[in-house]
């Protein structure tokens, strides 16, 4: 059992030491704090003491259902219609403030569909969680391809001996190190829906034919506005990560591969991918974490309006924490987002192993 | 070791001496005025003022930036380390009270006959803090506006009721010289939206919670009232007569200035900085939406922490502090409104006449506190989410049911916010 880890290492254990030391008291400690609370009633502030309530803010959080409304008819059982000739269904509440139908009392509408006189509703008793599950889900699924290949794109381009190069990785790099919550301040003034730089630019280039678009202010636009804002200012990290990737490959293959008359597209595609293979796990986990932990352009932005168009899970975890100091509802969702990531960790660590 | 010795020994004795001779009690005070030069100065002129007049006790101050003040009391309450003066804002003393942050002013309610209601902080009968000013909102417009428009000069006694302001509304709109018709500050989503909205709701006869029970919110914010309320608050943007949620922070603070909107539904803070820029500025009260002018009150207050061990001198403290010439020294620096009318006379902006003195009848007038309930700090978020939303779009409805149930499931989980 004595491996180099144990035995005669003391100087290696005592450098680690204060890594692990802060890791422990910053990250696993409140790690295991947070399942704790969430298995228990903790507010903020209270005088009153905590108790520990097992499942119930998992099932508080997750508890979905499906009803049907049947549409409104009038005394002779005909399907009475509004005036743009839709069907009128009853209000929700009609089922959600029914005594007899105590079990869906505070629960509301995510969405329905409708078929014919029937209007099917889902219906959950944390609807604003639902909607950041989806939204976090989607800016993932997004930023992790589009924004690992602008990086690769970005890290081939700049992987040139050419003069001045270093003032295009420089500019590429410059939105990293500004704070993202200056970043935030200043794509609210791009895409303001009165005057907004981007409305104006769009505008001149089609000569006044681009009607203006409030991007924040319309449910349609806003995920998609903050989606294209996080792309653009982190993926100059990636691109720098691209590019230790490049610069690992030896030169003697690409001379080999010029010298079998190889086409570029050839050389990418079978000396630099594969050359690029660990890089790629690194820049697609990492990428991955961070787009779930999107937060602090939320918060600046938006705050996960309009119309619960830009909740995620992190700024829905900190609004309940702290805003509605529910440290036990807020520790819930950080569970939850926790199982989430390092189930697809694990499932990209699956499928990109050495074969 | 010698020259050690000799130079503790000289500590000692000199602290002796200090004790001695003083006999001086330390009390310590939080502040959440940092960054703010102005603000400082006159705390710190209070703070010297009632050093100098007695020798018992020694006040001296920590001042916090406001973003994170009340996030270095609650964890200063965590780890027992209170201070034995503090700050607070207004509507945030019950959670406070009802979590053993504070413990009541040992001072007779009686001392403060004269402040105006908003400045002193009551909960479940006790007196926890008083305020050395209030805050009220007012109708910013422009006396030639209302003249080219035809409309009628509301009064304390004779406000407009909701048809006229409608009115008022829809003729600025439709004279198409303003970008929108009103600005609400739609862009500060924060606090303002409990403090500024709330009170039309309150007019409309809704309410964020039952104020006899303070139980549930069932009835008073998803009935027929708020409803109402409700449809009114959407129409204000479905009909594009106020710039909405994604509105920018910069033209909420200009926009009134530069003549981009008719009407500014404002708090008295910003009416120095717009009187400098606009000359013919008036400051008009709240709409009657049927059930009263209503606006809100209780801003930044005095109270002492539970953990003190020297309420009496704190509560010396709070005393010198309110008296009148530094309510009047806060009005004067800051355009707050002085919590006494005899402070108010003293004051430039604030005496009968001043160009300000329409706020301290506002705010003797039509005043009301937010939810005097620990629950407040939750159910004034739920209400910024639900304003949001519907002026958004979202169905009224269903919007206000869902914050019904959130207050009412939070006050359940709170053990209804008992006091113990």
């Amino acid at each position: 059992m004595r491996s180099s880890l144990t035995s005669a290492n003391r100087a290696g254990w005592a450098f680690a030491l204060p890594g692990i030391g802060l890791i422990l008291a910053f990250i696993i400690t409140p790690f295991f704090l947070g399942v704790g609370f969430s298995l228990s009633n903790q507010r903020l502030i209270s005088p009153n003491p905590t108790r520990f309530v097992g499942l119930e803010n998992y099932r508080q959080m997750l508890d979905i259902a499906v009803v049907k409304l049947q549409a409104k008819t009038d005394a002779a059982g005909k399907v009475i219609t509004n005036a743009e000739g839709e069907t009128e269904f009853p209000r929700l509440r009609a089922i959600t403030r029914n005594p007899d139908t105590p079990q869906y009392r505070g629960m509301q509408e995510w969405f329905r569909w409708v078929s014919g006189d029937t209007a099917h509703v889902v219906i959950a008793s944390d609807v604003v969680f639902w909607k950041a599950l989806l939204n976090t889900c989607i800016v993932v699924l997004v930023v992790a391809p589009v924004q690992a290949a602008i990086a690769l794109g970005l890290a081939l381009l700049i992987n040139q001996k050419l003069r001045g190069i270093t003032i295009f990785r420089t500019i590429y790099f410059m939105p990293v190190v500004v704070s993202i919550v200056v970043v935030s301040l200043l794509w609210r003034f791009i895409y303001s829906g009165q005057n907004g730089l981007l409305n104006n630019m769009l505008s001149l280039i089609s000569f006044g034919h681009f009607q203006p678009v409030d991007w924040l202010g319309n449910p349609h636009t806003a995920l998609g506005a903050i989606i294209t804002m996080s792309i653009w200012q982190a993926v100059g990290f990636h691109m720098v990560i691209w590019l230790s990737g490049l610069q690992t490959i030896p030169p003697t293959l690409y001379e080999a591969a010029a010298i079998e008359g190889s086409s570029k597209w050839q050389t990418f595609r079978y000396v630099t991918w594969p050359g690029l293979r660990h890089t790629a796990v690194l820049v697609l986990i990492v990428i991955t974490m961070q787009a779930f932990a999107i937060f602090a352009q939320i918060d600046v932005m938006t705050k996960g309006g309009p119309l619960d168009s830009t909740q995620t899970l992190v700024f829905q975890a900190v609004q309940r924490g702290y805003g509605m100091q529910n440290i036990a509802g807020g520790s819930a969702i950080s569970v939850i987002l926790f199982v989430i990531v390092l189930v697809i960790s694990m499932i990209q660590r699956w499928l990109t192993r050495e074969r | 070791m010698k020259l050690l010795n000799v130079t503790a020994g000289a500590v000692i004795a000199a602290t002796g001496f200090c004790s001695a001779a003083f006999a001086t009690t330390d009390l310590t005070m939080w502040y959440h005025g940092a960054g703010n030069k102005v603000e400082g100065k006159i705390v710190n002129q209070i703070i010297d003022d009632f050093n100098k007049s007695q020798s018992d006790y020694k006040v001296s101050l920590q001042s916090f930036p406001q973003n994170s003040y009340n996030g270095s009391v609650t964890a200063a309450a965590l780890a027992g380390k209170l201070p034995d003066i503090l700050d607070m804002d207004g509507p945030v003393m019950p959670n406070w009270a009802w979590s053993g942050y504070l413990q009541p002013l040992p001072i007779p309610q009686d001392h403060f006959k004269a402040f105006l209601p908003g400045t002193k902080g009551i909960y479940d009968g006790k007196l926890y803090s008083i305020g050395l000013w209030d805050a009220a909102v007012a109708l910013y417009a422009r006396k030639s506006t209302m003249k080219e428009l035809g409309l009628r000069t509301p009064t304390l006694d004779k406000p407009w009721t909701k048809d006229e302001f409608m009115h008022a509304l829809k003729a600025a709109k439709a004279s198409g010289k303003f970008d929108y018709a009103i600005d609400l500050g739609m862009s500060d989503k924060s606090e303002w939206y409990s403090y500024a909205f709330l009170p039309f709701l309150q007019s409309f006869g809704g309410g964020l919670i039952n104020r006899e029970t303070y139980d549930s919110a069932e009835g008073v914010l998803n009935g027929k009232d708020a409803i109402a309320w409700g449809n009114w608050w959407q129409s204000l943007f479905t009909d594009k007569l106020v710039p909405g949620t994604s509105q920018d922070p910069a033209a909420h603070e200009t926009g009134f200035i530069d003549g981009k909107y008719a009407f500014s539904w404002n708090g008295n803070w910003n009416a120095v900085k717009t009187m400098a820029k606009v000359k013919d500025v008036e400051f008009l009260p709240a709409p009657d939406f049927g059930h009263g002018s209503k606006i809100g009150a209780a801003s930044w207050q005095f109270g002492i922490s539970a953990s003190s061990k020297h309420p009496e001198g704190a509560a010396e403290f709070i005393k010198f502090a309110t008296q009148d010439k530094y309510l009047a020294d806060f009005s004067e620096a800051l355009g707050l409104i002085p919590a006494t009318k005899s402070a108010a006379q003293m004051t430039q902006m604030y005496a009968d006449g001043g160009p300000l003195a329409v706020f301290y009848g506002l705010s003797a007038a039509q005043a009301e506190k937010r939810p005097v309930t620990p629950g407040y700090v939750v159910e004034s978020k739920v209400f910024q989410k639900a304003a949001a939303d519907i002026a958004d779009g979202a169905d009224v409805t269903d919007t206000l049911d869902g914050a019904t149930d959130q207050i009412d499931a939070d006050i359940k989980r709170n053990d209804g916010y008992k006091t113990h």
